[in-house]
C-alpha cells in the first residue's frame, strides 16, 4: 500500500507559445503512515503534483501507482481514488457552500453513496477531529472566523475518511496561533489514525517539527529528499533557490562557528535549547 | 476544459497586427463585418477570403490556434445551415418526409455558413491581437465624439475592462472550486439535467461569493488610490496614429472599395 511515481511530466498549455514545463521527470514513493512534507517556492510544481496524486491533473507522461493500480489504466475507478486520497487545496474554505457547517462536511461522505446515518457520523467525526466546538456545527460557515473556517473546509474532506490526506499550505493566511493549532492537529491525526500525510508548504520552520520526510522541488524537479535535519544540512544551497532553514538552524550554524561546540542538526527549538545547555555545560 | 475556449482571447507575440493602434483594428472589423454583407457574387466572396487570409498571415497568429476557438461556433453554424437548408422556399430539390431541400436554401446555407465563419475569424483576430486593456483604450477614445450625447464613455470603458480583466481570474476560479468538489466527490459530469444543474450549486455559490468578496476588494483598492471617474484623468500611454496606422486605414479601405465594386457586379 503506497503511492509510486514514475517518471512523471507535466506540460502546462502543450502546443501554444506559453506551455511551461510544469514536472519534470519525477520519481518518488510514499510509504504508508509516512508524514512528509514539500516544500517548494511559489511555481516550483508543488501544487501541480499534489493534484497529480487523485487524478485531477493527468501527467503528459509517466506512471502514477496507487496500492499496486496504474491510476491511467481504463478500468482504474478514479472516483474511488478519490475518495482514498484527500486532497485539501490551499484556501479550502473558499469551497464551503452549504447553509450549515454540518451538512457542508455531509458533502464528501454523502457523495460516496454512504446512508445518512453513516454520512452523519462521519462528520460529526471529522469535525471533532478537528476539534470544532459543538456550538459551531449548526451556524452557516459563512459566519465563522478565517481559522474555524479553514477546519470546516479540512474536515469535509475527512469525513471521506480518506487514507491518503494531501493539504496545500494548509497555514496560509493563518495567525501563528491558528497555525500552530492547525499543525498540531494534523500530527496528532497521523499518530492516531495511520494515516499518511503530505503536507506542502513553502516555509520550512512549518515542517521541521512534524515531518518524517522532506522533498524540497525546485523548478518542477525534486532537489532534496530526505530526513529534516540532512536536508537543512544542505541550507546554503536552500536559500540560493528562494528557500531558508528553520532559524535554530543558522544560530547553531553561527554558535559553531564562534567556537561553541554545539550540534548543528538540531531541527526544533527544544533540541537546539537542549544542545545548547550540553554545551555549556560540558 | 474551460480554457479551450480562445474566443476573444489574446495571443501573444509580436506582429505589425499587434502594434497597430487598436482604433483601427475596431473600425477595420466593424467595416469587414459590414462588408461581408454587401457583395452579391463569388468575387466578392474570394476579395473577402483572400484579405482576410492576408490578415491573418500578418498576425503571426497560427490558424490552427484560430480555429481550435471556433468548436464552440459550431453548433450555431449548424442551426443556421440546417434552417437556411430547410425553410428557403424555392424550387424544390430533395424531399425528405415533410420538409424540401430548394436549390435556394443550399445557396443561402452555403453563403450563410461562409459568411458566418469568416465574420468570427475576422473578428476573432482582432481579440488575439489586442490586449484587452488597449481595446477598450481604444474603444473609449473611439466613442469619445459621444460624450455630447451624454453617454459616460470612460465609465463604459472601465466597466469593460474591469469585466474582461476579470474573465481569466473567474475562469481560473471556477477551475479552482470545481477540483476541489472534485476531490471531494462531486460529480458534474454524469445524471439528466436536473441533477446536473443541482451539481452546480456547490460550485456557483462559492464562485459568487469570492466575485462580490473580489469586487468590494477591488472598489476599495480604487478608492484608496482616489479613482473618481474620467475628469480630468490623463493617460500613461496614450493613443496617438502613426504612420502604419494610416497604412492600415488606407489598406482597409482599398479592401472596401474592391469587396464592393467587384462585389455587385452582376455576373
Amino acid at each position: 500500500m503506497s503511492l509510486i511515481l514514475d517518471h512523471v511530466n507535466y506540460i502546462y498549455g502543450a502546443d501554444t507559445p506559453l506551455a511551461v514545463k510544469a514536472l519534470d521527470d519525477i520519481c518518488l514513493t510514499i510509504p504508508d503512515g509516512q508524514f512528509v512534507g514539500i516544500i517548494g517556492h511559489t511555481g516550483s510544481g508543488k501544487s501541480t503534483l499534489m493534484q497529480h496524486l487523485n487524478g485531477l491533473i493527468r501527467a503528459s507522461s509517466g506512471h502514477i501507482y496507487f496500492n499496486g493500480e496504474d491510476i491511467y489504466d481504463k478500468d482504474f475507478d478514479m472516483k474511488k481514488l478519490r475518495s482514498r486520497v484527500g486532497l485539501v487545496f490551499q484556501y479550502p474554505e473558499h469551497q464551503l457552500f452549504e447553509i450549515d457547517v454540518f451538512s457542508d462536511v455531509c458533502f464528501g461522505p454523502k457523495n460516496l453513496g454512504l446512508d445518512k446515518k453513516e454520512t452523519e457520523l462521519r462528520a460529526y467525526d471529522a469535525l471533532r477531529q478537528v476539534g470544532l466546538p459543538d456550538e459551531l456545527f449548526y451556524q452557516s460557515p459563512f459566519e465563522l472566523s478565517g481559522g474555524q473556517k479553514r477546519r470546516v473546509a479540512i474536515a469535509g474532506v475527512l469525513a471521506m475518511k480518506p487514507e491518503v490526506l494531501i493539504l496545500d499550505e494548509p497555514t496560509a493566511g493563518l495567525d501563528p496561533k491558528g497555525r500552530d493549532e492547525i499543525l498540531h492537529q494534523i500530527k496528532r491525526l497521523q499518530t492516531e489514525t495511520g494515516m499518511t500525510i503530505l503536507l506542502v508548504s513553502h516555509s520550512m520552520e512549518d515542517v521541521a517539527e512534524f515531518v518524517d520526510r522532506i522533498i524540497v522541488m525546485n523548478k518542477g524537479s525534486i532537489l532534496y529528499d530526505d530526513v529534516p535535519r540532512q536536508v537543512f544540512c544542505h541550507y546554503k544551497e536552500l536559500e540560493e533557490v528562494g528557500l531558508a532553514a528553520p532559524q535554530v538552524t543558522y544560530v547553531l550554524h553561527e554558535l559553531k562557528r564562534r567556537g561553541l561546540a554545539v550540534d548543528v542538526n538540531a531541527t526544533t527549538i527544544e533540541e537546539a535549547a537542549d544542545t545548547v545547555i550540553k554545551a555549556f555545560k560540558g | 476544459m474551460l480554457r479551450d475556449i480562445t474566443l476573444g482571447q489574446y495571443y501573444q507575440t509580436d506582429s505589425v497586427l499587434h502594434r497597430l493602434d487598436p482604433r483601427v483594428k475596431l473600425a477595420g472589423t466593424l467595416l469587414y463585418i459590414i462588408s461581408l454583407f454587401f457583395f452579391r457574387n463569388f468575387i466578392g466572396y474570394m476579395v473577402a477570403a483572400v484579405f482576410l487570409a492576408m490578415v491573418i498571415k500578418l498576425s503571426h497568429v497560427p490558424f490552427k490556434f484560430m480555429v481550435k476557438g471556433m468548436k464552440a461556433m459550431l453548433f450555431l453554424l449548424l442551426i443556421t445551415v440546417v434552417f437556411n437548408l430547410f425553410l428557403t422556399p424555392g424550387e424544390p430539390l430533395v424531399t425528405l418526409w415533410k420538409l424540401t431541400i430548394t436549390r435556394e436554401g443550399m445557396q443561402t446555407a452555403f453563403t450563410m455558413a461562409v459568411r458566418l465563419m469568416m465574420l468570427v475569424i475576422g473578428s476573432s483576430v482582432m481579440t488575439l491581437t489586442t490586449t484587452p486593456n488597449n481595446l477598450t483604450d481604444g474603444m473609449e477614445k473611439g466613442m469619445r465624439p459621444l460624450k455630447v450625447f451624454k453617454v459616460p464613455v470612460h465609465e463604459v470603458a472601465m466597466m469593460m475592462s474591469i469585466a474582461l480583466r476579470f474573465i481569466p481570474i473567474l475562469l481560473e476560479e471556477t477551475d479552482k472550486i470545481m477540483k476541489a468538489q472534485i476531490a471531494r466527490g462531486a460529480d458534474f459530469e454524469s445524471g439528466n439535467l436536473i441533477r446536473r444543474a443541482k451539481a452546480l450549486v456547490p460550485l456557483l455559490v462559492p464562485l459568487f461569493i469570492s466575485a462580490f468578496r473580489r469586487a468590494n476588494d477591488l472598489a476599495m483598492a480604487m478608492e484608496a488610490r482616489c479613482y473618481r471617474g474620467g475628469e480630468g484623468r490623463t493617460k500613461m500611454k496614450p493613443l496617438i496614429y502613426q504612420r502604419r496606422d494610416r497604412i492600415a486605414y488606407l489598406c482597409i479601405l482599398a479592401y472596401l472599395a474592391a469587396s464592393i465594386g467587384l462585389g455587385r457586379i452582376r455576373i
